[in-house]
């Protein structure tokens, strides 16, 4: 039994906010409020610190304990883009099974085998062994009939289908968005329209099969008018983004810096402030690290050639909290869009302070000031955010009652 | 960008460097006087290399003893041809690293190869890539100067430099000229470097190439565009041509040759629009009958393409001796670090 006792509490899934207690028993959360605390509680004297549910990172390419601890991350939805890709149910079991006992996995199955766009891969499958949602994975599905057909028999297993919204042919062989900034630097652009594109299609098939579509991430004003008004029209039609997009413009490749190569590229400036204000009136509505963590040789290359994705899980609280210290969100909102908000659109456990819900807690001091610095990460430390001065620590990560970090 | 006071007269400002770069990677972020100097140093070699008769006589040893490395991970006939004369010129020992000899193809990354370069002591190396930022990526990792010879669709710094000799040779000035670079500004270094260094000195640039091949947003490098042969050469005193690549032909981006030729290649009745003694220029090679017709290009009196690839080696020749300066302990050279 653990006491966390002067924490300041938040349940972002019922905007609870209170200085009090809270009692983990048997690996859940027992009791929160000012209440007795039994004789044989462990106490953990929080005061100063903000006490909040594990964060679930809605999205992320590989499963990294060590840097989900230190970000505070209890629970990570794993795409599919593995090796190989999650298109089979034992492959599913197996992955749902390979961050025990640090860090909860949800692997979401690919929509097509092998992630080709071609075929439908056993989705139904799939969810039996574990899937919780399915996954185009780092690309669109090119062909709008296999899209439409996916979405159709989605829907029958009521399982949520997240999109990579770019068009394919469009943006193929693309490592930037079209801009004077790409025609400076020579580098190979899509135009930004390229989302809104392939956001308008998804959004029409999902209207047409009443699926449910989450737009992993939208980076544009355009995109983000469609989902908004998708949103106005009652669709499930939901949509994430990752700090880069709200944070970065496209000026953040200035000297080939091949960390800022990411998928979709950075945007222009304009985009940059749509997103931020997008997050602000909760048209998207999750923020996820996007972690995809990569090693020398796959980014110390010429920016066309390094892949993209940058390594997220260490420094998504802290990013994520700029929107509370700019005004965009209250803090309880923040922890909304990485918590109760993806653990909803997917079903998972956790999330929430409710009794009975998994003691996954972290706690962390709001205020911390620390710089970012990728060669300092406990992972990967291809981030575009190095040097950068930040605010927020994760003090401790608890999973399913066990602490499993502390700073 | 706006245009530069220094520009009128050229001459370096008191007190300063008259190039103060590591390497020669691009010509965004030089100044104007930093261009100048390197055409006022490539005058020389011009009369060097023009030199008749045997026994040496175009040569000259200052770069003897150093080694110079022409690493060409992109196919090149020219360029690399002009780098290694430029060198042997100077009395460099050079030696060439071509990408089918290399061991980039036995899956080595760029900057294992860009270590074991260095582990041999070069003096200068140049480097062509077919990646944009490819040679900047290297030269961060390599302790002697660096020229680009073109990297991806970025830059190609001494192609502009000797087109910018051309030019003012054969016009008396660079600064107040019309110079309309027309054909794949979308896929060309040339164009990016020349866009750098003709509006650095006081040129008006023009682009004209169909749509498809017109770099998005390209106006706001300072440059006014056109989709229109006859409109964009009004009144232009020089005509730079762009090669089109064969691949980029076939309905990729232009439906054929013979619609590109029609409507965007170089002929006599268009050049008509042009002012009176324009200038035709072409970085080669030359595709007669695509986008250039094969008698403008051989008319002489019209046509640099031949000089610019004698002002290639003279301009090649500046920059290799500019840049082993300090390495060489030129006397009155202050020292150059780390850096462009």
């Amino acid at each position: 039994m653990i006491a966390i006792t002067g924490a300041r509490v938040i349940d972002p899934a019922t905007g609870f906010d209170a200085v009090t207690t809270v009692l983990l028993h048997d690996r859940m959360v027992a009791a929160v409020g000012d209440l007795d605390i039994p004789a044989d509680a462990q106490i953990i004297d929080a005061a100063g610190l903000v006490l909040a549910p594990g964060l679930i990172d809605a999205g992320v390419f590989r499963a990294d304990p060590a840097a989900c601890h230190a970000g505070g991350i209890t629970r990570i939805v794993l795409m599919p883009d593995q090796r190989p890709p999650l298109d089979d149910p034992a492959l599913v079991a197996f992955a749902q099974a390979m961050g025990k006992p640090d860090v909860w996995v949800h692997p979401l199955v690919a929509a097509t085998r092998d992630l080709a766009g071609q075929e439908l891969a056993e989705i139904g499958l799939g969810q039996a062994a574990g899937a919780v949602g399915v996954a185009t994975g780092r690309q669109a599905i090119a062909s709008s009939a296999v899209m439409h057909r996916l979405l159709a028999y989605s829907r029958a297993f009521d399982m949520t289908v997240v999109s990579h919204a770019e068009d394919p042919v469009l943006t193929a062989g693309a490592v930037a968005t079209e801009g004077d900034y790409a025609t400076r630097l020579g580098l190979a652009a899509a135009p930004a329209f390229a989302e809104s594109l392939a956001i308008a299609r998804d959004i029409r098939l999902a209207e047409a099969t009443g699926a449910r579509l989450h737009l992993r991430q939208v980076t544009t004003a355009e995109g983000l008018y469609l989902v908004r008004a998708a949103q106005a029209r009652g669709l499930a039609v939901s949509a994430g983004v990752t700090p880069a997009h709200w944070l970065l413009n496209e000026t953040a490749v200035a000297g080939f810096r091949s960390f800022a190569r990411l998928s979709p590229p950075l945007r222009s400036d304009a985009d940059r402030r749509a997103v931020e204000a997008a997050i602000g009136d909760g048209t998207i509505s999750v923020i996820a690290s996007g972690h995809d963590p990569r090693s020398q040789e796959e980014k110390r290359l010429p920016f066309s050639d390094a892949l993209p994705g940058m390594a997220g899980a260490e420094t998504l609280l802290a990013l994520a909290l700029s929107l509370v210290r700019n005004g965009t969100l209250s803090l309880a909102a923040a922890l909304k869009t990485m918590t109760a908000a993806p653990a909803a659109l997917f079903g998972l456990p956790g999330g929430t302070l409710a009794i009975g819900a998994p003691a996954d807690i972290i706690l962390f001091d709001e205020q911390a000031p620390w710089r970012i610095a990728g060669d300092r990460f406990i992972g990967a430390g291809n981030t575009p955010f190095d040097g950068i001065p930040v605010a927020g620590r994760v003090r401790m990560t608890i999973k399913g009652g066990d602490m499993v970090w502390r700073a | 960008m706006p245009p530069n006071p220094v520009v009128a007269n050229g001459a370096t400002p008191a007190g300063a460097h008259p190039f103060p770069h590591a390497h020669l990677l691009g010509l965004e972020g030089l100044q104007p006087w930093e261009m100048l100097y390197l055409l006022d140093e490539a005058e020389q070699w011009v009369e060097l290399n023009r030199r008749a008769g045997g026994g040496g006589a175009k040569h000259d040893n200052r770069l003897a003893g150093l080694t110079q490395i022409n690493a060409f991970f992109e196919n090149s006939t020219r360029t690399l041809l002009s780098f290694e004369i430029a060198g042997k010129r100077l009395g460099a020992d050079v030696v060439n690293l071509g990408v089918s000899g290399s061991s980039v193809k036995k899956g080595e990354t760029l900057l294992d190869t860009a270590l074991t370069l260095a582990a041999m002591h070069p003096d200068v190396i140049v480097i062509r890539h077919g990646s944009s930022g490819a040679v900047q990526l290297i030269a961060e990792k390599l302790g002697c100067p660096v020229l680009n010879a073109g990297d991806g669709r970025h830059e190609h710094p001494t192609q502009a430099l000797l087109d910018a000799l051309t030019i003012r040779r054969r016009k008396g000035r660079i600064e107040g000229l019309t110079v309309a670079i027309c054909g794949d500004i979308l896929h060309s270094r040339v164009a990016r470097s020349n866009f750098q260094l003709l509006a650095a000195l006081g040129a008006k640039v023009r682009v004209v190439a169909p749509p498809t091949l017109m770099p998005p947003h390209v106006e706001q490098l300072g440059v006014d565009c056109f989709t229109s042969m006859d409109e964009g050469l009004k009144g232009v005193d020089v005509v730079m041509m762009l090669r089109l690549q064969t691949e980029r032909m076939d309905g990729a981006y232009v439906p054929s040759t013979r619609e590109y030729f029609r409507f965007f290649g170089l002929t006599e009745e268009r050049l008509r629009h042009a002012a009176d003694g324009v200038l035709v220029m072409h970085p080669g090679p030359m595709n007669r009958g695509v986008e250039i017709d094969g008698r403008i290009a051989d008319d002489i009196a019209r046509s640099a393409v031949t000089e610019q690839v004698e002002m290639g080696v003279a301009v090649r020749m500046a920059c290799l001796d500019v840049l082993t300066r300090t390495r060489r302990g030129v006397a009155d050279w202050p020292a150059v670090g780390a850096g462009r």
